[in-house]
């Protein structure tokens, strides 16, 4: 085999675990702070260890990904959307690795312990400094709303090779050929 | 069609694509509580807060203002049959919080603000974290967060006389009668002349799980060693504005003041979601150890502002009820402390009267 169709398996299955954790991350996030009532319990509850698992996730998929490489694009893509593909790729990664670390460190920063369930408690990434907490919170929604339009272009674009290109790019990540 | 990227149209596929995109946004606005009902979140209960106390920015939205205590809490050990958490083991863990007054005004006369209170983060010596909120009463006016915005907006200042509407009050109240018991009860328990001598209560019921995985349902509460002596509530607009704050640092000089955190175990057929309901009759209480403050310190130089004393915050051991308001409670503080870190914190009344200046140590 010289040419490699498809990522690797490792990749493909934490690609999609990953896409059904963050969009449930994302969804939480919004609902979360949406209300007082005791949803807001439960769902912070959820939000803080489903972070921190994306952190782990993300962190052995980059390891894969170094080592296995992705396949080619295909040799007919426009090089606009050669660009867009691979600078969309790096501010996925960006945002799936910053988020956690961004929630983490706003909570040392406002000195709460960090809960990562019921007796197992994270330590503080950043000092106690509610002034900086006050930047974290904000720049935490901000790249969650940003991060949010990414995926839905990288979804717009990978059932764009799905159904109108029929190019192969998205049963790279799919399936095995 | 012959060739792989033969031009059908492409009109249909890309219409199932921006449909799967719209659904998935739909979706998520939905979720975000931008469309569909409207819901009371933590800055629906701020907004209303601070629409009633008017906007003081950089201080909490309620219990603005307060002073930071310091100390510890002694374990006696009796504690370890309730719960596993390792503060009630014997021994100290060190105790940090703040004494407040009610309210959103953060230079408001201490005559004024008729409700104490006392909060505390309890750190036990490997580190478990116990934070607690609590007020001089032990019943809450509402029993959950759509009543207490309803209960906000009832006493809201009319623009035109700056003062509640009675009509407003009196239409809340006939729908709302666990906030006229509040409010009876408020009559008829004396109002302490220190804070050394209050006690304080959880206000809401908890779980407390032992080392075999046993689940109680408690409230606490710390009843003070010094005697309580009331306060005349006629002469409250006569006392000085710093009063209760100045009385404390005062006694401070005179010894450590003590407490005695003292659990009451739930009697079957208790309320333990519902913080309007006073636990009655004869419970079992136990002593778990004592709390000493020992050392005050204003808002700018001691370390108790720039915290959280959400609730919701406990150890292994301890654990929520099923009271929504320890929900609401936590989502309210958490959007409090976001807006006043966001804007920035102002000096204290405390820090002002020593010549403290608004930047922390």
């Amino acid at each position: 085999m010289t040419t490699r169709h498809h990522f690797h398996p490792v990749i493909r299955v934490l690609h999609w675990l990953m896409a059904a954790l963050i969009l449930a991350m994302l969804f939480i996030g919004v609902a979360m702070v949406s209300t007082a009532g005791p949803a807001y319990h439960s769902l912070i509850g959820l939000h803080r260890p489903i972070g921190i698992a994306l952190l782990v996730l993300v962190s052995i998929r980059l390891a894969v990904r170094l080592k296995t490489g992705a396949p080619a694009l295909p040799a007919d893509l426009p090089p606009l959307m050669v660009a867009g593909a691979k600078a969309s790729h790096v501010l996925l990664y960006l945002s799936i690795i910053v988020m956690p670390l961004i929630g983490w460190g706003m909570l040392s920063a406002a000195g709460y312990p960090v809960v990562l369930v019921k007796g197992i408690v994270l330590p503080p990434i950043l000092p106690h400094d509610i002034a900086l907490y006050a930047v974290l919170r904000v720049a935490h929604t901000v790249i969650a709303v940003l991060f949010f339009a990414l995926i839905l272009g990288h979804l717009a674009a990978g059932l764009f090779h799905a159904l109108v290109r029929r190019d192969g790019v998205f049963e790279a990540i799919w399936r095995n050929r | 069609m012959s060739e792989p990227h033969a031009a059908r149209s492409p009109a249909l596929p890309l219409l199932i694509i921006a449909a799967i995109v719209a659904t998935i946004v739909v979706l998520f606005v939905w979720a975000a509580g931008w469309i569909g009902p409207s819901r009371v979140s933590g800055g629906t209960v701020a907004n209303a807060l601070q629409y009633n106390a008017g906007l003081h920015r950089g201080y909490r939205r309620a219990h603005a203002k307060g002073m930071c205590i310091a100390g510890g809490f002694e374990a006696n050990g009796a504690g370890t049959t309730l719960s596993k958490a390792d503060v009630f083991r014997t021994g100290r863990s060190m105790a940090i919080g703040r004494f407040s007054t009610g309210g959103g005004n953060p230079l408001a006369n201490d005559g004024r603000n008729v409700f104490h209170a006392m909060a505390l983060r309890i750190i036990s010596p490997n580190g478990q974290e116990w934070r607690t909120a609590m007020d001089h009463t032990a019943i809450f006016p509402v029993a959950d967060v759509k009543s207490f915005v309803a209960q906000q907006i009832a006493t809201q200042p009319d623009p035109k006389t700056g003062k509640p509407d009675p009509a407003l009050l009196t239409a809340y109240l006939a729908k709302h009668p666990e906030t006229k018991r509040f409010m009876d009860y408020m009559k008829t328990i004396p109002l302490p002349n220190s804070f050394a001598n209050g006690t304080y209560h959880s206000i809401n019921a908890f779980r407390f799980i032992d080392a075999a995985g046993r689940t109680r349902l408690v409230r606490w509460k710390m009843v003070p060693e010094d005697k309580l002596v009331a306060l005349d509530k006629s002469k409250l607009a006569t006392l000085p504005k710093n009063y209760l704050f100045d009385e404390f640092i005062q006694r401070l000089k005179a010894g450590p003041v003590r407490w005695h955190l003292i659990v009451t175990l739930a009697n079957p057929g208790d309320v333990t979601d519902n913080a309007t309901i006073q636990w009655t009759g004869p419970h079992r209480q136990i002593d778990v150890g004592t709390l000493t403050i020992d050392r005050w310190a204003p808002e700018e130089t001691g370390d108790c502002r720039d915290f959280n004393y959400d609730p919701t915050v406990l150890p292994p051991g301890i654990a929520v009820s099923d009271d929504p308001l320890l929900s609401a409670r936590s989502a309210v503080y958490s959007t409090s402390y976001t807006r006043r870190a966001q804007e920035g914190s102002g000096p204290s009344a405390i820090g002002a009267q020593f010549g403290i200046s608004g930047k922390k140590q």
